[in-house]
């Protein structure tokens, strides 16, 4: 072996590869934190991926060069048109499928270890148990983000399907089931039955957790999963001895958990209550019976005297919602922007941190529809600007302007920051009906008496408002 | 007492990456939360290493096999997708200095679209 070892399959030398590689992640995920590095960084840390690839690739003596290159053949057939042809209000499920794949792999690779090893005979125990506890996280990861992907993709109900109260003890069951069958074979079991035991309560666990998620809390949940793979390809690594794995897995872990920290903040959610779901049924009833105390105040309107409203304001503020994303109606609001500014109106967009279905994700989908990035107006930047905006244009947004997260304390969004719409002098809101939105939460903002409702299709509504314009 | 030693040293990698982890992400904003996430998604499909790692190794039956060319598979999927598409948003947060004639995207919003 030490004679057909060349110099690039020196050990030391791959080391210091890896060390290369994981160098570039850290320096990548630094420039993803600004909008002009950001491209580089990304681009960084794929060029440290390659290296990774490369030096793996060098240190296989026998090599099984045939199913290598299957594989990766068959998984670029797979990721790349995905991600090349993916809409960009389809980015959420995509992360999620991207995640899952992930986690697929990492319970497949602690398998495979399992029946090479016979068992983990004859390894010491510590690789045994980090990789079984990377078979039981990705096993998890894997099914999670499938049913997440379901959910957003609308295969499956995006309302929370539960056992009901049964729910917080089935999952536990499962749990101790998994752990159980992992501690009996890292004890000394070489029983395969009872890893495919460990990974079918896994499936299970992962189906169970996620299935009660409602649709507004899944971007969080990816979030949380996607630290979960990293944190099993981290124990992955430890089984392999291999650092760029460690270094790369442990790097997602930690930061997947500071960003589902964050996004929980901004959504007002605590991440074991949204793990413990259900969230969107509980609101949908205390919305219903808010719906009868206000019905009958709704002012509505129409798109030409919104137009007119918008052709004598001086200032507008533009408030986009996931409503907006669905509609495809992006373009067609930068349509309508450069129509009023070529009337001298001031127009900038509000952007909620949770606006579309993820955090960020409204301000790619402007991006995308060419809307200059000094346009486009953070929360807190945008919340004392309303009072000397004439009007505020809601499009498709809903929670993000509900001033019961202020003032109703019953609320089950109260103390969620939300974008104070309610303070611009008049208010226009596109929406295609009365129906609540995500949080199944009534809005009173649309019975205040300076807010008007324009009923319809949030892209032919804003072309409507700027067919008309042009006539003024 | 080898193993033993292999053992501390991959766990202080491990705690030090960590840190790595925590430091680098809390700088992020918020516009570039999705991007990120993507982009640490991708990063996570380094997995693929252990699949190519495994099926090296002499001994491996025909459904090891097949599992390991699904999980290489998965890998790939995983780190291609991610880098691909997180370049793909990102490229639409740099400033364009003109219209941009290629648009790489086909929304279907041709009709509407800029002119």
């Amino acid at each position: 072996m030490i004679l057909a070892s060349s110099f690039l399959q020196e050990q030391n030398f791959l080391d210091v590869l890896y060390v290369i590689a994981f160098a570039l992640f850290i320096q990548g995920l630094r420039g993803l934190s600004g909008p002009t590095t950001a491209v580089r960084g990304n681009r960084i840390a794929a060029v440290g991926m390659l290296i990774a690839v490369i030096a793996t690739l060098l240190s296989q003596f026998e090599g099984n060069w045939g199913l290598i290159v299957l594989g990766v053949a068959l998984g670029a057939a797979v990721g790349v048109p995905a991600a090349r042809q993916v809409k960009m209000t389809a980015m959420p499920q995509m992360v999620a499928l991207f995640n899952g794949v992930g986690g697929g792999a990492v319970f497949l690779i602690s398998w495979s270890e399992f029946r090479l090893t016979d068992g983990f005979s004859g390894t010491a125990t510590y690789i045994a148990v980090f990789s079984l506890f990377a078979a039981i996280v990705g096993s998890v990861s894997f099914w999670g983000s499938n049913i997440a992907f379901g959910k957003l993709q609308e295969i499956i109900p995006g309302r929370p399907i539960s056992f009901g109260s049964a729910q917080q003890i089935v999952n536990l069951v499962l749990l101790i089931l998994a752990v159980a069958a992992g501690v009996d074979i890292a004890a000394g079991s070489h029983s395969e039955a009872i890893f495919i035991g460990l990974l079918v309560c896994s499936a299970l666990l992962g189906n169970a957790v996620v299935l009660p998620i409602g649709g507004a809390d899944m971007p969080v949940v990816i979030s949380l999963l996607n630290a979960f793979t990293g944190l099993s390809a981290a124990a992955t690594g430890i089984a392999l001895n291999n650092t760029a794995l460690i270094v790369a897995g442990m790097i997602v872990g930690a930061s997947g958990t500071i960003l589902t920290n964050l996004m929980a903040t901004a959504m007002n959610r605590s991440i074991p209550a949204i793990v413990a779901g259900g969230f969107g049924g509980g609101g949908a009833v205390e919305g219903a019976s808010g719906a009868g105390e206000h019905a009958g105040t709704v002012r509505s309107t129409s798109a030409a005297d919104a137009a007119i409203q918008l052709a004598y304001a001086n200032r507008v503020v533009i408030v986009p919602g996931y409503g907006m994303a669905v509609a495809q109606a992006q373009h067609a609001v930068r349509e309508l922007t450069k129509e009023l500014e070529k009337r001298g109106v001031e127009v900038s967009y509000a952007i909620h941190p949770v606006a579309g279905r993820m955090p960020g994700h409204m301000n790619v989908l402007l991006a995308e529809a060419d809307v200059p990035y000094d346009q486009l107006k953070e929360m807190d930047d945008a919340n004392p600007e309303f009072q000397r905006t004439d009007v505020s244009l809601v499009i498709g947004a809903n929670d993000v302007t509900n001033p019961a997260a202020k003032n109703t304390p019953s609320s089950p969004i109260y103390g969620m920051p939300i974008l104070e719409v309610g303070d611009s002098h008049s208010v226009i809101v596109i929406k295609r009906s009365m129906n609540p939105g995500f949080a199944g939460i009534e809005n009173e903002l649309y019975y205040d008496p300076k807010t008007a409702m324009l009923f319809g299709d949030a892209k032919s509504a804003v072309s409507e408002i700027s067919a008309e314009l042009g006539q003024i | 007492m080898i193993l033993a030693s292999t053992l501390t040293t991959n766990l202080a990698i491990l705690v030090l990456a960590g840190f790595i982890g925590f430091v680098v992400i809390s700088k992020v904003p918020n516009t570039l939360h999705t991007p990120l996430m993507s982009g640490t998604n991708a990063i996570h499909g380094i997995v693929l290493l252990g699949g190519l790692l495994i099926v090296g190794a002499s001994g491996n039956g025909t459904f090891n096999k097949i599992i390991l060319v699904i999980a290489i598979a998965f890998g790939t999927i995983n780190v291609v997708g991610g880098f691909l598409v997180t370049d793909r948003m990102l490229e639409m947060f740099k400033s364009k200095p003109k219209p941009p004639k290629d648009d790489t995207g086909k929304d279907g919003d041709g009709a509407g679209g800029t002119r």
